[in-house]
């Protein structure tokens, strides 16, 4: 059976089965005709699909009534997510699908070579996309964005360290060091995964088992994406210096500084204790007024400064300083927002996120397990243009999860 | 018979085709792929289910013998209570009646019924029996860790709060979701594309489509309670404030979800029993089933409107006055197709010839008693008496005498009337309808009272009562005790035909279906070729060989045209 060679594996199916020839040995013994074989297979993966689809709308169902009686939190929580991660798993996905589409098509014309290369970069997208998804967790369990179980964000220090997190949230030492390590926690599976990959293909060459090791070269290259993957969201995660120019504290500037986290941190900004003190720096200061701000740095420029003086006397008499103690008279918009960010409100918002990305994110792994099966049999060259059943079907699977993945970008980072 | 006529009869099958003894050992028992032995695994691990849960029922009897508790006492007798009628609910409803049908007799019957050699997908078969076992296993552990008190709903915001072992049992229904789902996409396919040449949908037997419409049920239902039960455990793992309202969550959106599955499931029970009992009548009154189309479309009808009444669990919870309005007038549309099939079943009988056999008796004490189980739904689906009713003992008689009289009933006259095909063996006939009787006696004996209780007032789930309720109460625990001799009574019956029954005939009923034209036990192939499909409810020509004690089917002599044989050499040579 360990041979790439079809000529011989042939041969070996046909001893086996020999007795009965116009019985293929990739057709079930109890179905008449490959035919008959192809459409139940087909419809068998349609209803399993149907399940698959009601299983989530239970999630998409809570996500539409939450979203309706609490439409401020969606709006203000979404913010954090990172739309430039979502992007790229998005198109990482839709990419999967292209190349699964494609090994359906080349299970059909016996392209064997090709075909191993777009299962292998289907699973590859895959595990980029994996990488991805576990910077993103990692980056949100360190900042507290959890459900509301969990939930310890707080915006004047969003990145507290493991023993803050003990003293001032009340978790167990072990759960504050896993939150603050949580990307060592996920990588360190996939890191034991490459290692055992790598030893299992360096083992296999040098004992020349020629199967072995086409089967160990690809899935090498698929584990090490998850790493790439990483890279990728790390990259993007913490790049960008554009954030600290627009903050003014500068408190959290290059730990988070996408364009789009820089708007959430923005309108978020506001102390706790806005009506008691009314000590409010300029925190809502316009872009241009960074520009007013870096022109009033030089001395000789009077108009600027007199500019920014006035600014900040309409911003402090704006934030309340000569309205009387106690009257929350022009909080608006702001004490809204406000409010989102409490362990009730925001932890909902997170609940939800977590259990659709992470349902999500379950049926990408488990689509991982079926396309590496899918790898080796195509290594085996199961496969003929009257049996291509199975990756027809896993390809349906794929596009799937693709689909769903397609609805909860948008419905999470991207509506406002 | 006359000489003009040819009889068929398969006969009896050898060691070696027999599918219980064509292979030996424990490991050809635990990975055989064959649907029947399957089918017969899951009859035992449901039966034995059925045994625990039915324990547990009598526990409750017992304890509510007298007023203050009787059977559990000391400090905890009420938390012992709880955590009996919770195992009792939870293990009757997902270990025994929704596979009870569809799994047992279902795995064993389909493919036979289509003259097909298996299942669409064996292997799944097989992983959704397994699955089966690991969910029962987790419903054990949680029985033997802290128990469980919830009710078999699970209903937040006490389900995330009580410390007794709620993730145990609910990643038990969970799996055993999949394995109620697995079965569903398995029968559907095999319906779909494993018919025999000829059998069109209205030449199918009728409880192969109550199997279908099921089927339809599990698969687009089931996955919504399989989330449902999921985003329970995480509620009282992580907290996700969707169901619990200490986290912002809404309690009321935990009863919607569950009983958008849970209604549909009580469909689930109760239609492959429709389908055993469209069967039974006919064959043992031997006459045409009356209205087969109407049967057949009521069964897909009653699954479809299912899924848009599960808001009538709801009336008290506090739902807009417009949607209980909508919920219950939508409710009253299902009573519609169920009569549809009652009428049709008694039409069926009209100017039958009856032979009262034991599953006949249970055909006819299900026709009795699901029609006073359905009647008296419809008090619970009105809105003014249900605000009454609700949570009385009322509800608790009216679902027992569906689910109990209705689909465990159907389910016995069932297994009587498949068990010569399925062990090939025969029972003793008067020690069934004993048996029998003594089940419908013991199980009016038990319900009965307890509408009475209901409308009075008596509430649901409570370990003591007011002492005017003894009398009703004690009625009621004195007809479980009737009903449970009963049970045990037709088990043994079962048991002792392994024993010394006689062997069983291909056909002992006279049924027209295909099951009965292959032999009893059916050889591990079922049919060597694809058999000849004919009307499943043409019985003019099966007969009875008085001789042999059986029925045979029989058929015209063929003559054939031209009378004399043609030249030894054919013209176009």
């Amino acid at each position: 059976m360990a041979t790439i060679d079809s000529l011989s594996s042939e041969s070996e199916t046909h001893d086996e089965h020999g007795h009965d020839h116009d019985h293929p040995a990739w057709l079930a013994h109890h179905f008449d005709t490959p035919e008959q074989q192809f459409d139940s297979g087909k419809l068998g993966i349609w209803l399993f699909l149907v399940t698959e689809v009601l299983f989530f709308s239970g999630m998409f169902c809570a996500y539409a009534m939450f979203r309706m009686l609490r439409p401020e939190v969606f709006e203000g929580c979404s913010q954090f997510l990172n739309t430039k991660l979502g992007a790229i798993n998005t198109g990482v996905l839709l990419f999967s699908s292209l190349t699964m589409a494609w090994a359906v098509r080349c299970a059909q014309t016996e392209e064997y070579k090709k075909l191993v290369v777009m299962i292998a970069s289907t699973l590859s997208c895959a595990m980029v996309f994996l990488g991805v998804k576990s910077i993103e967790y990692s980056h949100k369990w360190g900042m507290g964005l959890l459900p509301p179980g969990s939930y310890f964000y707080d915006e004047a220090n969003p990145h507290p360290t493991a023993q803050q997190i003990v003293d001032q949230h009340g978790f167990s030492e072990s759960a504050a060091y896993f939150l603050t390590h949580s990307l060592y926690f996920l990588c360190a599976p996939f890191l034991i995964l490459l290692i055992g990959v790598a030893i299992w293909a360096v083992y296999s060459k040098v004992t020349d088992k020629q199967f072995q090791y086409a089967c160990a070269k690809p899935l090498l290259v698929v584990c090490l994406s998850f790493f790439g993957g990483v890279g990728l969201g790390m990259i993007l995660e913490s790049g960008g210096g554009e954030h600290a120019v627009a903050h003014v504290d500068g408190e959290h500037a290059g730990d988070h500084g996408d364009a789009d986290h820089a708007h959430a941190d923005h309108s978020h900004d506001a102390p706790a204790e806005v009506a008691a003190t009314h000590a409010v720096p300029a925190f809502d200061i316009e872009s241009d007024d960074a520009a007013i701000e870096l022109l009033a740095e030089s001395e000789l420029n009077t108009g600027a400064r007199a500019m920014l003086e006035a600014k900040q006397a309409q911003a402090e008499m704006a934030t309340g300083q000569i309205v009387a103690a106690g009257v929350e008279a022009d909080l608006g918009i702001h004490r809204i927002e406000q409010d989102v960010q409490t362990k009730r409100q925001a932890g909902v918002f997170f609940g939800i996120y977590y259990c659709m990305t992470g349902v999500h994110a379950i049926h990408i792994l488990g689509g991982i397990g079926v396309l590496v099966w899918l790898l080796i049999r195509s290594i085996r060259q199961d496969f003929n243009r009257q049996y291509f059943g199975p990756v027809d079907y896993v390809g349906l699977y794929w596009h799937l999860v693709d689909l769903i993945w397609i609805y909860l970008f948008p419905l999470l980072y991207l509506i406002r | 018979m006359s000489t003009s006529t040819i009889s068929r009869d398969p006969g009896y099958p050898t060691d070696r085709e027999n599918y219980l003894t064509n292979s030996s050992g424990i490991l050809s028992w635990m990975f055989t792929l064959d649907h029947k032995r399957i089918g017969l695994m899951y009859l035992i691990g449901v039966m034995t289910a059925f045994a625990v849960g039915g324990l547990l029922a009598l526990g409750i009897r017992l304890h509510l013998l007298d007023p203050e508790g009787w059977m559990f006492t000391g400090a905890e007798a009420n938390n012992i209570y709880n955590q009996v009628f919770t195992l009792h609910g939870a293990i009757m409803v997902f270990l025994f009646i929704i596979p009870s049908v569809p799994a047992a007799l279902g795995n064993f019957l389909v493919p036979v019924m289509l003259g097909a050699k298996d299942v669409a997908f064996p292997r799944l078969n097989l992983s959704s029996f397994y699955l089966w076992c690991f969910g029962a296993i987790f419903f054990v552990s949680a029985l033997f860790s802290s128990g469980l008190d919830t009710g078999w709903t699970f209903y937040t915001p006490y389900s995330t709060t009580t410390d007794t072992s709620v993730i145990l049992a609910t990643l038990g229904a969970f799996i055993l979701g999949f394995s109620s789902i697995f079965t569903g996409l398995n029968f559907i396919v095999t319906i779909n594309t494993m018919r025999p040449p000829g059998m069109t949908w209205f030449k199918m037997p009728l409880f192969l489509w109550a199997t279908y419409a099921t089927s339809i049920i599990q698969v687009l239902a089931t996955p919504v309670l399989g989330i449902t039960l999921l985003l329970l455990i995480a509620e009282r793992t992580m907290h996700v404030g969707i169901f619990d309202p200490e986290f912002n969550g809404d309690p009321v959106t935990y009863q919607h979800f569950f009983w958008f599955y849970s209604h549909p499931a009580v469909y689930i029970m109760i239609l492959p029993a429709f389908g055993i009992i469209s069967e039974l009548i006919s064959v043992h009154s031997h006459k045409h089933i009356f209205g087969y189309r109407f049967i057949a479309y009521s069964s897909i009808a009653i699954a479809l409107l299912g899924f848009l009444v599960w808001g009538h669990h709801m009336f008290t919870s506090g739902m807009s006055s417009l949607t209980t309005i909508i919920f219950s007038a939508l409710t009253f549309t299902v009573s519609v197709p169920s009569a549809i099939k009652v009428f049709n079943w008694l039409a069926t009988m009209y100017k039958g010839s009856i032979s009262l056999t034991t599953p006949m008796c249970y055909a006819i004490s299900f026709i009795f008693l699901f029609t006073i189980g359905g009647l008296t739904g419809l008090f619970l689906g009105t809105l003014a008496t249900d605000l009454h009713l609700h949570d009385t003992y009322f509800v608790v008689a009216h679902f027992h005498y569906v689910m109990v009289g209705g689909t465990l009933i159907a389910f016995l006259g069932g297994v009587f009337h498949w068990w010569p095909k399925m062990v090939g063996k025969m029972y003793n006939e008067s020690h069934g309808r004993i048996a029998s009787l003594l089940v419908f006696l013991g199980f009016n004996g038990t319900f009965l009272p307890q509408f009475v209780l209901g409308s009075r007032g008596m509430p649901r789930r409570y370990a003591t009562y007011d002492p005017e309720f003894a009398f009703l109460h004690q009625m009621s625990t004195y007809g479980a005790l009737l009903l449970g001799c009963g049970l045990l009574y037709a088990f043994i019956v079962l048991m002792l035909s392994l024993a010394k029954g006689r062997r069983a005939p291909a056909n002992p009923w006279g049924g027209a279906t295909l099951e009965w034209a292959c032999t009893s036990p059916p050889p591990y192939y079922n049919f060597e070729r694809p058999p000849v499909v004919g009307d499943p409810y043409d019985f003019h020509n099966i007969e009875w060989d008085a001789k042999e004690e059986k029925y045979i089917s029989t058929e015209p002599e063929r003559k054939l045209v031209p009378e004399e044989t043609p030249g030894q050499v054919p013209a176009h040579h």
